[in-house]
This record gives C-alpha cells, sequence and structure tokens, in this order.
C-alpha cells in the first residue's frame, strides 16, 4: 500500500516541477477525451499547443497571445501578492470591470477633445476604479472582521449590474441609435490604446503586465514590504512580533491588486475590446487565479503561467472551429489542467512512501 | 420599405463601382457562423444551428460548414472572426447583437470575405449585410394568448437587453394581450444576459411570486419553462426562438421559432450562384423566418383559432401589429388612428407603449 506522508520540508523539486508535469498530464488525459469523441488526439493537442506559435496563421495569432496573456497576467501578479500573505482576493473580475468604467468614463466625459494628457489620467483614474472598488472589502474586514473572500466575490455582480447600467445608460453611445454600449475607442485617438507593434500584439497593457512582473519581483525578493508579505502568508504570528501590522497589509495587498485589476480593465475596454459593453467582462479576473497559481505566485512564473492560458484559448478557440470540436471540451480540458495541477501539487507537501505489514 | 431599398440602391451602386466583382460564382463556398452560446441552449443558438445544417443539406459537397460556440461578445470574437477569414471561409454569419462591432472591424480587413450579422444595424462595408427577423409578430400572436389565458390578470416578460429588438417585442406583446383583455397588467424583468439558465429562472421566479400566471421570454434557454412546469400548471409560457416541444405537456402553450434555414440557404446559394449583393434584411411571419408552433391543447379552441387567424393576417400582410391610435407611454401620441409602424420607429424604439408600467432601464 502507498501512504501519503508529510515532507519536513516542501520540496524544492516539485515546487517547479509540478506545472510542467500537470501540462503534460493534461495533455494525456485531454488526448484521452478528444479520441473517446472520435478526434485524433495528436492533430488536436497539436492545434491546441503547437499551431498558435507556429502553425500556418502564427504571424496574427502570435500576437493573439499576448493580447490574451497581458490582463490575465497584470492580474494574477496582484492576487499573487495577496495570496502569499493569506489574503484572498476573489473578486478581481469587479475590480477589473470599476477600473474599466472609471477610466473609461474620464475618456468619454471630454469627448472628443485631443490632447496627448487624456490616456494617462484615463490610466490614473482605471488604477484608482480598480483601487477603490477593491477597498470596499478590504476596510469591511480591518474594521469588521468580515471574509474578505466573500465580500470581493458578491461584489463582482455588483459590478456586473453597474456595467449593465453603464452601458445603456450613464456611458451609453448618444450615436447609438439607442444600442446599448458606450462609444467605441477606436475612434477616439486621444483615448485609444492602440497596438505599438501589432505583429506581437502589443499595447500599452502587455507593456504594463511585463513591467509589473519585473516590479513584482524585486518586490517580493529585495524588499522589506515583500518579506512582509511572506511571512505574513508563511508564519501570521512570528510576521506579527516583526512588527507586520496585519490591517496595514490587508489594505496595502487589496489595493495593489485591486489596482492592477482596474489598470488591466482600463488597457482592455481602450484596446481589444474596444468599448463599455454589457457583456465587457469575460472572465480574466477569475482565469487570473488559476494563472496565479499555475505560475507558483511567482511574478515570473506568473508570466510563463499567463501565456500557457492564453495558449489553451487561443489555441482552443482553433481546435473547436477547424476541428468541430464542442466549446465545452474545450473547458474541459482547461479545467483539467487546474485539476492535475491541485493533484500534482501534493507531492510539494507530502510523499508516497510503500507501507509495508499494517494490513 | 423605403429604407431597404435605399439600401438596395446603396448595395447596387457598390457593386457597380466594385467591377462586378461580386457577380462571379463560386464552385465551393466555405460558411462559417459565430454562436454567443452553446448549440446545446435549446434556443436561439440551436436555431441558428439549425440553419446551418440546413445550408450543408441543401448544398451537400458544395458548401463546408464550420462554426465556433460560446463566442464572448468583444475582443475575443474578432479574434475568432479573424480565425475565420484567414482559415478559408468565404461567408461568416455572426449571429448575436454584441458582434457588430467586432464584425466590422474585421469585414474592413477581409473585403473578399462575406460578412452577415444578425440583428444589427452597422455595414459600415460593402461587403457586411444585417438581417434580422419580425420577431415582433410572433409576440402579437403570444400576447393575446397571454391576455386570453391569464386567470390574475397579471402576465410578465422576462427581457435581456434593453435594445429596439427586445423593446418592440414587450411593446407588441402588451397591446395584443390588452386588446384580448383590456385588465391586464404586464411586469417586466431585465436579465441583461441572453442566456443564463440561473438568472432566467430567477427572473421567472420573481414574477411568479408576483401572481403573474402567462411568461413570455427573451433570454435563450428553457429555464423560464422549467421553472413554470414547477407550478403543476398554474403558469403557463412559451418557447422563445425554439419550439420547446419538450415542455408541450407542461406550461408550453405556443413557441416562437426562429427559422434561419431559408435565409441562409438563400445567402450561400447566392454566392454559389454569382447573384449575391449587400442586404438588409427583415423578414417576418410571411417569409418562414418567424413560425408560431403548435398551440396546445391547453388553450381553448376558440382562442385558438383567434390566436391564428391573427397570424394568418400578419402573413398575409393585411394587418399590421402596430396599428395606431398608439401612444407613448407617456401619453403623447406615436400612431394615428390606422397609421402602422415605419420599419424605422420600430428599429430605433426606445419606448414603451401606454399602459406598461416601469421604466427601460438608461
Amino acid at each position: 500500500m502507498f501512504r501519503l506522508e508529510k515532507r519536513p520540508t516542501p520540496s524544492k523539486f516539485w515546487l517547479y516541477a509540478t506545472p510542467p508535469v500537470a501540462v503534460i498530464l493534461t495533455m494525456i488525459a485531454g488526448g484521452i477525451l478528444f479520441a473517446a469523441m472520435g478526434k485524433n488526439p495528436f492533430e488536436v493537442i497539436r492545434t491546441i499547443f503547437w499551431d498558435p506559435v507556429f502553425g500556418e496563421f502564427a504571424f496574427y495569432l502570435r500576437g493573439q497571445l499576448l493580447v490574451k496573456a497581458g490582463p490575465l497576467i497584470l492580474i494574477a501578479i496582484g492576487l499573487a501578492l495577496g495570496f502569499r500573505a493569506g489574503i484572498w482576493n476573489i473578486g478581481a473580475e469587479g475590480q477589473y470591470i470599476m477600473g474599466a468604467i472609471v477610466g473609461a468614463g474620464v475618456g468619454l466625459a471630454v469627448f472628443p477633445t485631443e490632447s496627448r494628457w487624456i490616456f494617462p489620467v484615463m490610466v490614473v483614474a482605471g488604477a484608482f476604479g480598480g483601487w477603490a472598488w477593491a477597498m470596499i472589502p478590504a476596510i469591511l474586514k480591518t474594521r469588521f472582521n468580515t471574509n474578505e473572500i466573500l465580500v470581493s466575490l458578491m461584489l463582482v455582480y455588483v459590478a456586473e449590474t453597474i456595467l449593465a447600467k453603464a452601458s445603456t445608460g450613464f456611458l451609453k453611445n448618444p450615436e447609438g441609435m439607442g444600442f446599448p454600449g458606450s462609444r467605441n475607442f477606436s475612434s477616439y485617438p486621444a483615448a485609444e490604446n492602440a497596438f505599438l507593434y501589432e505583429p506581437l500584439g502589443l499595447h500599452w497593457g502587455g507593456v504594463a503586465a511585463l513591467v509589473t512582473a519585473v516590479l513584482a519581483y524585486i518586490l517580493l525578493t529585495r524588499h522589506q514590504a515583500g518579506f512582509q508579505i511572506k511571512l505574513a502568508g508563511q508564519a501570521p504570528r512570528a510576521a506579527r512580533f516583526h512588527g507586520v501590522n496585519p490591517a496595514r497589509l490587508v489594505v496595502m495587498c487589496m489595493g495593489i491588486s485591486g489596482a492592477l485589476a482596474g489598470l488591466a480593465g482600463l488597457f482592455e475596454v481602450t484596446g481589444p475590446a474596444g468599448q463599455i459593453s454589457i457583456d465587457f467582462n469575460t472572465g480574466y479576473g477569475f482565469t487570473a487565479i488559476i494563472v496565479a497559481f499555475l505560475g507558483r505566485l511567482n511574478p515570473l512564473g506568473i508570466v510563463l503561467a499567463g501565456f500557457l492560458m492564453a495558449l489553451t484559448y487561443v489555441g482552443g478557440e482553433m481546435a473547436s472551429t477547424n476541428l468541430g470540436l464542442p466549446d465545452a471540451a474545450i473547458q474541459v480540458f482547461q479545467g483539467m489542467l487546474l485539476f492535475f495541477l491541485l493533484a500534482v501539487d501534493v507531492l510539494t507537501n507530502y510523499r508516497f512512501r510503500l507501507h509495508v505489514g499494517a494490513h | 420599405m423605403k429604407r431597404r431599398n435605399l439600401l438596395a440602391t446603396a448595395a447596387m451602386g457598390l457593386l457597380l463601382a466594385s467591377g462586378g466583382a461580386f457577380a462571379q460564382g463560386m464552385d465551393k463556398v466555405k460558411a462559417c457562423f459565430v454562436y454567443v452560446g452553446p448549440i446545446g441552449d435549446g434556443g436561439w443558438t440551436f436555431q441558428h444551428h439549425e440553419g446551418a445544417l440546413a445550408v450543408q443539406e441543401k448544398f451537400g459537397d458544395k458548401v463546408e460548414i464550420q462554426w465556433q460556440e460560446n463566442v464572448p461578445e468583444g475582443a475575443d470574437a474578432e479574434r475568432v472572426l479573424t480565425q475565420m477569414a484567414l482559415g478559408g471561409c468565404n461567408i461568416i454569419f455572426t449571429t448575436s447583437f454584441g458582434f457588430m462591432d467586432p464584425t466590422n472591424a474585421v469585414a474592413a480587413k477581409f473585403p473578399d470575405v462575406k460578412f452577415e450579422h444578425a440583428t444589427g444595424f452597422k455595414r459600415d462595408s460593402a461587403n457586411v449585410s444585417t438581417y434580422n427577423a419580425r420577431f415582433y409578430e410572433g409576440r402579437a400572436v403570444q400576447g393575446h394568448i397571454a391576455g386570453k389565458m391569464t386567470k390574475s390578470n397579471k402576465i410578465g416578460y422576462i427581457a435581456s437587453f434593453p435594445i429596439p429588438e427586445v423593446v418592440m417585442g414587450i411593446n407588441s406583446y402588451y397591446l395584443h394581450a390588452k386588446k384580448a383583455n383590456p385588465n391586464v397588467e404586464l411586469s417586466v424583468v431585465w436579465a441583461f444576459t441572453w442566456f443564463d439558465p440561473a438568472k432566467e429562472a430567477d427572473a421567472a421566479k420573481a414574477l411568479i411570486d408576483q401572481g403573474v400566471d402567462v411568461i413570455a421570454s427573451h433570454t435563450d434557454s428553457t429555464a423560464p419553462l422549467a421553472e413554470a412546469a414547477k407550478t403543476n400548471g398554474a403558469v403557463i409560457g412559451f418557447g422563445q426562438a425554439s419550439d420547446m416541444a419538450e415542455y408541450k405537456d407542461g406550461p408550453r402553450v405556443s413557441s416562437i421559432i426562429d427559422n434561419w434555414a431559408p435565409y441562409y440557404v438563400k445567402r450561400v446559394g447566392a454566392l454559389l450562384d454569382g447573384t449575391y449583393e449587400q442586404a438588409d434584411a427583415w423578414e417576418g411571419i410571411a417569409g418562414g423566418e418567424v413560425e408560431i408552433g403548435e398551440i396546445t391543447a391547453a388553450v381553448p379552441a376558440e382562442v385558438k383559432a383567434e390566436a391564428e387567424a391573427l397570424r394568418d393576417s400578419i402573413a398575409a400582410g393585411t394587418y399590421h401589429p402596430f396599428t395606431g391610435p398608439i401612444n407613448k407611454q407617456d401619453g403623447s401620441p406615436w400612431l394615428a388612428e390606422g397609421a402602422t409602424a415605419p420599419d424605422g420607429d420600430l428599429l430605433g424604439m426606445n419606448f414603451y407603449v401606454e399602459g406598461i408600467t416601469g421604466d427601460i432601464p438608461q
């Protein structure tokens, strides 16, 4: 019989081996799933993981990877800081929406003024919108000891309602013939987040994601605040003795993750999405939670995880369109990734021991 | 009608300007479909997919069809459309209102690919056509049945988004319910979704709690009927977009069926034989795009006959569901005695007619 036994210290090897092993297991299990559906599993796996990067249309799809990965990375880094400190912001989706609404609102308020200051001010407003929305669960937690998981999650639904209100009401395009949705930023150059380099899909959101990853890495490895975050997560009592103020840490972590989610929303609404619409949010805030864990809560790992996740989206769509796979099969495939990640992750803290005799 | 003629003229002009490049037929067409929900929604997307399959059946080897389900409206739609255009699709049908901007953006980059956008109004380039169905004609029939069938005099409507398409459905439903039963009151719940069974069920529950006993819905799933089925016959409803025949023994007394097959077959056929032109199509019961699903035995024979007569008069063109006198909600006149609503008014409709309480979300 095999038995799980707790390791005295977490395994360094499995810490880094878990994500690739989970990806390989997902490919195997997914392959079996696709084969059972009557598709050639090798063709499907190749379509998902190979074709977007090296296939016939890679010239277009490579750029789409960063477009898709950018917001995921930006949000996941903010979440990872909190997760490391044991602060669970599950509501990044709502902060993403509020960032987009506040940032877009500022831009639309001055339409059609042309000034090079408009976009930077919108960026600040976007970050502020996300930050302010995250402050609600943060302050409720520090003042009234509410559970930030529940409050931040519930606020997503509030934000969605405000989004619906914005697109049918206060941000509605006055020239839209009564249809919901704001003006499209693609026809407002001063507020548009255009591609800086289209073949790579690079817009300001991508730049922000990559810069944030580096900054977060430095924060965690070189800065006092980074040390406090890690300490609070691993040993809360020790952290208190060390002079870490838990309330201040909650406000800081929630604030950073909220502001980054808000930024992601602003870059998305002014760029790829183009407008505030009722269905503007497509789940980046939730998917980023998976990305944060897939990246081991490490900023550089998150960059890789973000691209991997983007690959399963873009490649999954290709597989779905070209090979006639139902969308649900692709979602199952993505779900498997998280499932295997969590399953294999057990090996970081536990090991299998062959148990002889006792039975 | 005028509006459509105008567009047809514009399309002709473009056709001539482009040197008749459109006029060549094709040996094989790859027709692609973008869906906002899953094919298994049993409603809106399911019906579009049925249309796609009808194209395949009609043209066989001459057509290859491809589709993508669950495409979010926004940046992702643009990517899916670009992939399809790059992948060799000759004609792409985008089957939800929210695909409007992405469709026009991608169409501008691929002038040789034809784009057909359902329910929208933007045709920024010559290769974008729009198509829709006059669902308000079906709503008139449903409204009549609702007015006759309600015992509590409270009828409900689960609305999706406050766009003209939905608002005109609500108005048509209410006007005909009111005509059949002057005491009727209408409650509208805005679900802000096209497809979310949980939200749709909540909306139905909220209506039932208010005493509503006839529910019409403008969302895509069967959840409102499932909720009505729990009342053991006290509450009835209608199939929406699809016949939803599985509820025939239960709350479903009739339905509006979207039949996209004739349009899809016509458009792909036109592409094959070289007669394709930019269009702004809006057909109704007469064109076969809107069908009234079987009215079940739960409806008294007399009401059924009236409803069918209403349907037939709309199909024959002798009756327009929006015929004056009709006032707006605020009491200001909209249509004079005997006047019928111009298409332009309907396509931009953002007001309730007199008698409906509540506000359209602004």
